[in-house]
């Protein structure tokens, strides 16, 4: 958290505000909005993990709950999606609360929380997967009609503001936690849970509070995805690769910052973007994956080089900065 | 190490004898850029490939006999994106695509990934010819830039109910009961839903269906249910390699219906299945996507799609279908202007394409001649049985 | 409805398929009792292996059951290399980097092998591949009668190994206590190296087994890694018998639950059961510490 203030956090809202405005293309526009979706996720990943030290391997459960609570409010109930958006973050943080209360309450910890969360995202997976109700394994298509009082945009940059607009929102909620009491006893219990309750601290109930609020802006990162793309299915919503994506971000960002999780999201996925390119405009499409061997490689040497996370990296390089609060 | 640099070579070869072809490098010709959108990598990558093959083999094609006349010799250049087997890849790509200044738009494969796909490139008007995606949705959202080539899922499976009745009507009816396997993703899904609905109506009796995810790592307990309920008819609906162990444990446990109904199977109709398990590739029936063999193209097509030990599929020749017809409208817009490609796509009666449909004929996008056939896998070899105009086998069924 | 020969002859395809479930679970369960790591790279490792099979298969006309002896040893050293030079420098011991660097090692791994062997599903075909051993009403496959024993077999040695020999006692020591371990002189890099290439070498193992009778594309081993994880849990992180019991449980889960519920809700089965058993008791059957 050492670095952060709400003086950074008004100058990183800044640029990310004027980002729509510099880089106009929509390849850069598209690219900013997917950055920012799985900023947020990471954000929400990182509040449980990062400050709680709860490592989730199943965000994907909360991200697919937003998204899918998104288009089904939409799509069934024929509501508004600036209504659906509120009610489908709160259905995210209410699964958030029934799995940390089951979970919380059965002790479990470490590698056994994370892979119980991860057992509990495949199966909202395979039910998603199965149900009619939620459209099967033919997904959810979101009717297209263009309008902002329909949360689709005919122009790009608007859908773009409203993703960096939550990332900011995130930050500030990051930054007030980490300031709060709640915050320090979030820290308590990532550092010595045992400890901490024997000083008194309701590690239950912190714990509960952090996946509930972590849920919310993970779902809330699915909500937006499902107005981008419009269509949705079990392995879309709920798959591995969103898990995996709202972990690799913040660890390789800097665990337990409050810009960890958006300086990896766009490191992570710039450098896949980069080597995807380079590597295509030399091969042409005739040498699939090559790509992703200098990606995963690369990401194996950053690990080596910034052990703690690129905020790590800008720590040490800057030992002058004032005292985290 | 050796197949990419291969690969690699060999397209640095072909390119560069294209290139001295005599009389085919005008320096004053312009290049008309075509999006070519495949899964190479991730869970789509065994279909991606054969796809973008098609696409590759019919630009070579096109540039080689001229390129565009219309616009003085203009070449096509092949803009490939790797979907990365999830529509936001594919969004992505398309992006890129739109910046690299595409005429145009071919490929998606996956129904998500079109569907996502064809979405972005409707925001710039560029026109995209889906290749395989037989999601119905992909259609039916009013988007007049999209294009379909092949049947969409609502034909495959009607053609599939109904070629079964006459195959069996045929055989004088020795195929009453059923039962149906198919992997829990869309095509599989809504492939049982319709039969399930429909087969009944027509005197088969559904003794159970059976849904197995993808990946599959065991297909024992469904060759168990099959042998213990002893159908005539067996529906698989899946990918490759869940149909290839389902096949051989069927073959292992000495299970034999009556037949082997596949629809929209990966491995039914792919030669790489035949050539390597011919035991258990005998006989088993697919409608699915594929060349027409009547068409004198598809075995020029067939021979460069199998260099490099490769096989034969519908993704090549759908592909390769889908350039050809995209050429053609450019060839008669006269022009690489997106508006005029789009318009020339719609009123196109292209019928040089390779597959067994005639004439282009499309309805808010889907071409309505499109159809798939039945194919049966005899003595090696994958035969046209139905229908018969395109036909170069008789049915052999019951197969017991 | 369902007769009872088919729910015994599910039983026993469960029981042997879950002994190679277990199989590639103990490399797993291993690794994390001795490094307390959770190892991402399993998946790619298997489908490596897989592939190694294949290739000595079809280049070089050797049989599977052959081809182990030659393969163990293989793996063992790359597992050995991979974690003493690669994973060990680059996370510098730290959970979640060690995440990171196996994410990026799976990554690594599955896409050498599609640039290298492309997309296509390859299979091989051996002369023994669809012979059956008649017992009762149940044709058994022998390809996985015979995956079935050796699984067993290698449980007990691996057991053996870690009981009677000097460097299993060493593995043993660090898993309990590293800095302990350190002080008598073990060199804890060397054993945690170890420890991962007997991991590995599993997997050359099970992928030997595997391939008579199933395929094999860059992504195959992913399939088996959500299953392998259940089942370290299940047995309890670090015991070798109860990633041999979890795996023989979790196969017969997933057979009959595939029989009742059908193969695709049928995979529900599995995770509820971790579910349960990780909310009512999380140390699974042998209680093996966190």
């Amino acid at each position: 958290m050492k670095g952060a203030s709400w003086l950074s956090i008004g100058v990183v809202a800044a640029m990310l505000v004027a980002l729509p405005l510099l880089l106009t293309s929509n390849v850069a526009l598209n690219f900013i909005t997917f950055a920012g979706i799985i900023t947020l996720a990471a954000q929400g990943w990182n509040i449980l993990a990062g400050y709680g030290g709860q490592f989730s391997f199943g965000h994907a459960a909360f991200f697919g709950t937003g998204a899918y609570a998104m288009a089904l409010l939409q799509v069934r109930l024929g509501l508004n999606p600036w209504l659906a958006l509120p009610i489908a973050i709160a259905i995210g943080g209410v699964v958030g609360f029934l799995i940390g209360a089951l979970s919380f309450r059965a002790r479990l910890r470490g590698s056994y929380f994370a892979l119980v969360t991860l057992a509990f995202a495949e199966v909202l997976r395979i039910l998603t997967n199965a149900l009619s109700f939620t459209g099967g394994a033919a997904g959810v298509l979101i009717p297209l009609r263009v309008g902002s009082d329909n949360m689709q945009f005919r122009d790009a940059r608007v859908l773009c503001w409203l993703v960096l607009a939550f990332v900011v929102g995130a930050l500030c909620l990051t930054y007030a936690i980490a300031r709060s009491r709640f915050g320090a006893y979030l820290v308590a219990v990532r550092e010595n849970e045992d400890a901490a309750r024997a000083l008194g601290v309701d590690t239950f109930l912190v714990k509960l509070k952090a996946i509930t609020v972590s849920a919310m802006l993970t779902a809330a990162a699915g909500c937006l995805y499902a107005q981008k793309s419009l269509y949705l299915d079990a392995g879309i919503g709920f798959g591995p690769w969103i898990s995996i994506d709202a972990l690799l971000a913040p660890i390789v960002g800097g665990i337990g910052t409050v810009f960890g999780p958006l300086v990896g999201a766009a490191a992570l996925l710039g450098l896949g973007e980069v080597t995807k390119t380079l590597i295509a405009s030399l091969t042409g499409g005739a040498a699939p994956g090559v790509d992703l061997i200098v990606f995963g490689a690369l990401l194996i040497l950053s690990v080596a080089f910034a052990p703690q996370g690129l905020m790590g990296l800008v720590r040490v390089l800057r030992p002058a900065s004032k005292g985290g609060a | 190490m050796t197949a990419t640099r291969r690969t690699v070579l060999t397209g640095a070869a072909a390119t560069s004898a294209v290139l001295t072809m005599p009389g085919l490098v005008r320096a004053q010709a312009p290049q008309i850029k075509i999006g070519i959108l495949q899964p190479v990598t991730g869970a789509l990558a065994q279909d991606g490939e054969y796809g973008r093959i098609g696409a590759e083999i019919g630009l070579n094609e096109i540039n080689a006999a001229g390129g565009i006349k219309s616009m003085g010799g203009a070449t096509l250049q092949m803009v490939f994106g790797d979907a990365r087997s999830n529509p936001e890849g594919g969004t992505a790509e398309v992006e890129r695509m739109q910046s690299e200044g595409v005429a145009a738009i071919v490929g998606g494969f996956a129904s998500p990934i079109c569907l996502a796909a064809s979405q972005a490139a409707s925001r710039y008007d560029i026109p995209y010819i889906v290749d395989v995606g037989v999601s119905d949705q992909i259609v039916n959202r009013g988007l007049k830039n999209t294009f379909r080539l092949g049947p969409g899922f609502g034909t495959v499976t009607a053609a599939a109910l109904d070629n079964l009745v006459k195959l069996n009507d045929a055989a004088g009816k020795p195929a009453k009961t059923v039962v149906i396997v198919h992997e829990d993703g869309l095509f599989g899904s809504g492939m049982a839903k319709l039969m399930n609905a429909e087969l009944p109506n027509r005197g088969f009796e559904i003794m159970e269906t059976i849904a197995h995810p993808t990946p599959s790592r065991d297909m024992s307990n469904v060759a168990l249910r099959i042998k213990s309920l002893n159908p005539d008819l067996v529906v698989p609906s899946s990918y490759y390699g869940e149909f290839v162990l389902l096949a051989r444990t069927l073959q292992q446990q000495k299970i034999r219906p009556k037949g082997v109904y596949a629809v929209l199977n990966g491995a039914a109709s792919n030669f790489r299945f035949v050539k390597e398990f011919p035991e258990a590739a005998n006989l088993v029936m697919d409608c699915n996507h594929w060349a027409d063999p009547r068409k004198p193209k598809t075995a020029t097509v067939r021979a460069a799609a199998e260099k490099d030990g490769r096989f034969w599929l519908y993704n090549t020749p759908l592909n390769y279908s889908c350039v050809r017809l995209l050429a053609d409208a450019i060839e008669r817009a006269g022009s690489a202007d997106r508006a005029k490609v789009t318009e020339a796509l719609a009123n196109s009666t292209f019928s040089d394409h390779i597959m067994p449909y005639g004439p282009t004929k499309f309805v808010n996008g889907q071409n309505t001649g499109a159809a798939p056939v039945n194919t049966q896998v005899q003595n090696g070899d994958i035969k046209v049985i139905f229908p018969a105009e395109f036909a170069d086998a008789k049915p052999v069924f019951p197969a017991t | 409805m369902l007769k009872p020969d088919i729910i015994i002859a599910a039983v026993a395809n469960g029981l042997l398929t879950g002994a190679v479930y277990a199989l590639i679970a103990l490399g797993l369960t291993l690794v994390y009792g001795v490094l307390h790591i959770i190892n991402f790279a399993h998946g790619a490792i298997l489908t490596a292996a897989m592939f190694a099979v294949f290739v000595c298969h079809q280049v070089f006309r050797i049989d599977p059951y052959l081809a182990v002896f030659v393969l163990t040893p293989l793996f063992f050293g790359l597992g050995y290399v991979l974690q003493r030079y690669v994973i060990d420098p680059a996370s510098h011991g730290n959970d979640s980097n060690i995440l990171l660097v196996t994410l990026g090692l799976s990554i690594v791994i599955e896409n050498a092998l599609l640039a290298t062997f492309r997309s296509d599903t390859r299979s091989i075909d051996v002369p023994y591949g669809f012979s059956v051993l008649e017992v009762g009403p149940l044709l058994l496959s022998v390809p996985k009668v015979i995956a079935f024993v050796t699984s067993f077999a290698v449980a007990v040695l691996l057991g053996l190994l870690l009981v009677k020999t000097d460097t299993g006692k060493a593995i043993r020591a660090v898993a309990k206590e590293k800095a302990g371990s350190a002080l008598v002189g073990i060199s804890v890099e060397h054993i945690y190296a170890v420890t991962f290439g007997i991991g590995a070498a599993c997997l050359a193992i099970a992928a030997c087994l595997l391939m008579p009778t199933y395929l094999v594309n860059p992504r195959s081993g992913d399939a088996f890694v959500l299953v392998a994880f259940t089942i370290v849990v299940l047995g309890g992180m670090g015991s070798i018998g109860g990633a041999l019991a979890g795996g023989l449980i979790i196969g017969i889960v997933e057979s009959l639950s595939g029989l009742f519920l059908g193969e695709s809700l049928g995979q529900i089965g599995i995770f509820l059961i971790f579910i349960l058993v990780l909310l009512v008791k999380p140390t699974g059957f042998s209680g093996a510490r966190v």
